[in-house]
């Protein structure tokens, strides 16, 4: 922690101080602070560790600081700097959606798929949520020294068997084994490439004040499916991932509602993270509503017990959409006609007020924010 | 120091006396009912959980005395409310 | 779920906060007081605030067991962590809180072993798989959770486990409780009563607070509901100008706590004569640790712990905002150098940390909303 940075944060708190806060009533100097804390955090952001640490791979605050600190900051182009899903690119006189994911889940397998599954499905995922048509994916595989072939079968026949379901072709690939001890078994990375044939502009950025925000089905499947996976927390449910390609699900919306303005696969960092992006990079503020957020009765429970909240849990099949609100109501339907968004719902709208923000009204009648968290949701006991 | 959750009791473990199957909306666990043996639950009844112990039972009555209070203010507001609404006669 | 959906009903919440508003004396400010961090979290997760009125203020006390816990036992117990062959298991709740060289994620990039554990019997199972390793449970909180820590020691005693042991953290919720009693800068109309410290201690402990500074004091549960219910019952007593013990949460606190639970503690456990709490000093008796007859599983016993005293940034007001002195938004340092990214103290990195519940909940200006809302309506 830099003294400068506290210094600084101190030297404008007596500033404030100075130009005769103090006689301002309650309301107006909390609103100072407020307005102080948002100048904070438009700040360009930069990482004050030394090391990278298991907060900057989950998805939030840390992972957003990390790729614009580090990586945007070093690769910088128009682009990259959407930093949508994929990236949307010309070749030629074709459009064509490039993106990359890398898989480290621990267990392999688990209730609803394996390793393979996610990595075929996300990648898809990623290319159908930028408007692309995927047509064609390669998978780099890093493998454990001593991982068994019999585990390798497994993974690779399931990735057969959902590039067959999702309508794509594995078409290059590579492999590296690496000694005993790291890769955890399998790592898998991959590149998705499709075509963008549909007349659309796609991104957060267009999100605006009026528009709905759609989730298409229940949240934290994934996320907590893996976590009662791992074994340590001894809990039992009756749940399975949600992973699964999306593309057919977003044909049918795109079909019926053109003019949707994003939409984003929720994956690590979970819906609160969608909702979070648009707030920001559109400048708008966003309200949702608990109650109109699907979760599933046993994602609840495991949620409950552990402490965590299942907004921040990563899902694999599941998209949030942004439509303009007079769209709303077509692109519920077009979703619930396919078998993937059976449970789609509004969630919220976009507004003007308090820019940057999300808000969540809950279930009990009260409003509270929802920020980024730091890493990931840790089950807690207070 | 405060995340206890209601779960229901659903089977006592055949070997351990300690432990218990418990419930909560569909995800199980297994917890240490130790905490309770001067009145040990049995299935059926509901306990508090915390950090994989039992610390206390949920008294049923309680818990419906308690509703019973929340509901009769909820009452008496829908009859403030509707007689507020009767009395806008314009 | 049952007995938790039925207390996060919203009509009876506006029933309950018309009740409450009705009891408030015209041009009377009250000052409540919810004691447990649980608390604080349930109070801005569900945006309780919303319902009272402009007159009835809550403040945030200090029953955080983890907000309390000074730089210094962080930094032993990384310590800890750091000895060859030490497996570290700690609950989430202290995953991210810093020491002065960084916190446990950042131990573990360095090369640390600490494992999160979702209850101090996962640490005995780990000890178990691990015969030839260390295994040290980072035992925190108050005497809601001393309890589950004092049971697991007694079976990891009936099994004959030699390389189990506790850093033992534990501290009492009374002595903090006088601390703001005594404290010459508070001036409070009631207590929230912490709800499942006192399924264990009962609720006769508060019963000096009635008695002898004439403050009521509701022990309540942690639905939006229990905490509602439990400010009316205050409000009423103080409309009545009754002080006394009330329990909200009879359903799961029994009056007398629990005697097993107590008997536990009282076998594994005694009080330091001292413990340094973070942001409130010294205060004596109030913390707990691992008797001589367990000596073989107490942590500082079996290692040797720098016990380094390690002051807070200077920056810091954690302190105050512990005491309900400050707001967190009133720290100087809050939400710009010290956030839930960059945390200076505890009050922001534990998630019932009264800052990092308003950062994270409540940062939006509750006049304004209620403004804009009702410009919105008419």
């Amino acid at each position: 922690m830099s003294q400068s940075w506290i210094d600084q944060a101190l030297a404008e708190h007596d500033e404030l101080d100075a130009g005769g806060r103090r006689q301002l009533p309650l309301a107006d100097r909390e609103q100072q602070v407020l307005d102080r804390i948002d100048r904070a955090r438009r700040r360009r952001p930069k990482v004050r560790e030394e090391r990278i640490t298991m907060s900057h791979g989950a998805g939030g605050k840390a992972t957003h600081t990390l790729i614009e600190a580090v990586f945007l900051d070093a690769f910088r182009n128009p682009l990259l700097e959407p930093l949508e899903d994929a990236a949307q690119l010309r070749l030629g006189s074709a459009r064509v959606a490039l993106t990359t994911d890398s898989y480290v889940v621990s267990p392999l397998f688990f209730p609803g798929g394996t390793i393979g599954d996610l990595a075929v499905n996300g990648t898809v995922n990623d290319l159908a949520v930028s408007g692309a048509t995927p047509l064609y994916l390669s998978a780099g595989f890093i493998l454990e020294e001593g991982f068994p072939v019999a585990d390798l079968n497994r993974v690779v026949e399931s990735m057969r068997d959902a590039a067959v379901a999702a309508g794509v072709h594995i078409v290059t690939g590579d492999t590296k084994v690496v000694q005993k001890g790291k890769a955890d078994g399998c790592y898998i990375n991959t590149a998705g490439v499709g075509l963008v044939e549909r007349d659309v502009s796609l991104g957060v950025a267009q999100a605006q004040p009026g528009d709905a925000i759609i989730v298409s089905g229940p949240i934290g499947d994934h996320g907590i499916t893996i976590m009662l996976a791992r074994g340590e927390l001894d809990i039992e449910a009756d749940l399975c991932s949600d992973t699964a390609p999306l593309n057919g699900l977003v044909a049918g919306l795109l079909d019926a509602v053109p003019g949707v303005r994003a939409m984003r696969d929720a994956t690590r960092g979970g819906v609160a993270t969608i909702l979070n992006e648009i707030a920001k990079d559109a400048d708008v503020g966003v309200l949702v509503s608990e109650d109109e957020i699907p979760v599933r009765a046993e994602v609840r429970g495991a949620s409950e017990l552990l402490g965590i909240d299942p907004m921040y849990v990563a899902c694999e099949g599941r998209l949030v959409a942004v439509v303009p609100g007079e769209a709303a109501d077509q692109a519920v339907a077009a979703l619930r006609a396919h078998p993937l968004g059976e449970r789609a719902a509004v969630i919220g709208r976009v507004r003007e007020e308090q820019p940057g923000i999300v808000q969540l009204k809950t279930a009990f009648g009260g409003t509270r924010i929802v920020d980024l968290l730091v890493g990931d949701p840790l089950p807690r006991i207070c | 120091m405060c995340l206890g959750i209601p779960g229901e009791v659903i089977e006592l473990h055949p070997e351990q006396p300690d432990l218990a199957k418990v419930d909560v909306s569909g995800v199980r666990r297994l917890i240490n009912i130790g905490l309770l043996t001067d009145d040990p639950p049995v299935p059926g009844e509901w306990v508090l959980i915390h950090v994989g112990f039992a610390l206390s039972k949920i008294d049923e009555r309680e818990a419906a005395a308690a509703m019973e209070f929340l509901e009769g203010i909820g009452q008496a507001y829908e009859d403030e409310i509707s007689a507020l609404r009767e009395s806008v006669i314009e | 779920m049952r007995f938790v959906d039925e207390f996060r009903d919203a009509d009876k919440a506006h029933a309950l906060a018309a009740k409450i508003a009705a009891l408030c004396e015209p041009g009377r400010q009250y000052k409540l007081m919810e004691v447990c961090g649980g608390h604080t979290h349930t109070i801005y997760k569900h945006g309780l605030e919303d319902y009272l009125p402009e007159s009835v203020t809550l403040v945030h006390g200090p029953g955080c067991p983890v907000c309390v816990i000074p730089m210094g036992r962080v930094d032993d117990a990384i310590h800890l962590a750091s000895q060859p062959d030490v497996i570290m298991t700690s609950f989430g709740d202290m995953m991210r809180v810093p020491g002065s060289g960084g916190s446990f994620f950042d131990a573990n990039a360095e090369g640390t072993n600490i494992r999160m554990v979702y209850s101090p019997l996962d640490s005995l199972k780990i000890a178990k798989q691990n015969p030839d390793k260390q295994v040290v449970f980072m035992a925190i909180g108050f005497e809601t959770t001393a309890p589950s820590t004092a049971m697991t020691m007694l079976r990891a005693a009936a099994a004959g486990l030699s390389n189990f042991s506790v850093f033992c953290n534990h501290v009492t919720i009374v002595p903090a409780i006088k601390a703001i009693l005594d404290s010459p800068d508070l001036r409070l109309d009631g207590f929230i009563g912490p709800g499942h410290v006192s399924t264990v201690i009962g609720c006769r402990p508060y019963e000096f607070i009635a008695r002898d500074y004439g403050k009521p004091v509701v022990v309540a549960g942690f639905e939006p509901l229990d905490i509602l219910q439990s400010i009316y019952m205050l409000m009423v007593q103080l409309s009545q100008g009754r002080s006394e013990v009330e329990n909200q949460y009879s359903r799961v606190v029994p009056w007398d706590g629990n005697l097993v639970a107590l008997k536990a503690i009282g076998e594994t456990m005694e009080l330091r004569p001292y413990f340094e709490w973070r942001g409130l000093g010294f205060i004596s008796h109030s913390a707990l640790q691992v008797r001589e007859k367990y000596a073989a599983m107490d942590a500082e016993r079996l290692f040797q712990v720098p016990g380094v005293r390690v002051a807070d940034p200077k920056a810091c007001q954690c302190g105050e905002v512990l005491k309900g002195v400050l707001k967190p938004w009133e720290c100087k340092v809050f939400g710009t150098a010290c956030t839930p990214e960059t945390p200076i103290g505890t009050c922001m990195v534990s998630p019932e940390g009264a800052c990092a519940a308003y950062y994270n909940f409540g940062r939006m200006n509750r006049t304004r909303v209620a403004e804009a809302a009702q410009a919105g309506r008419s």
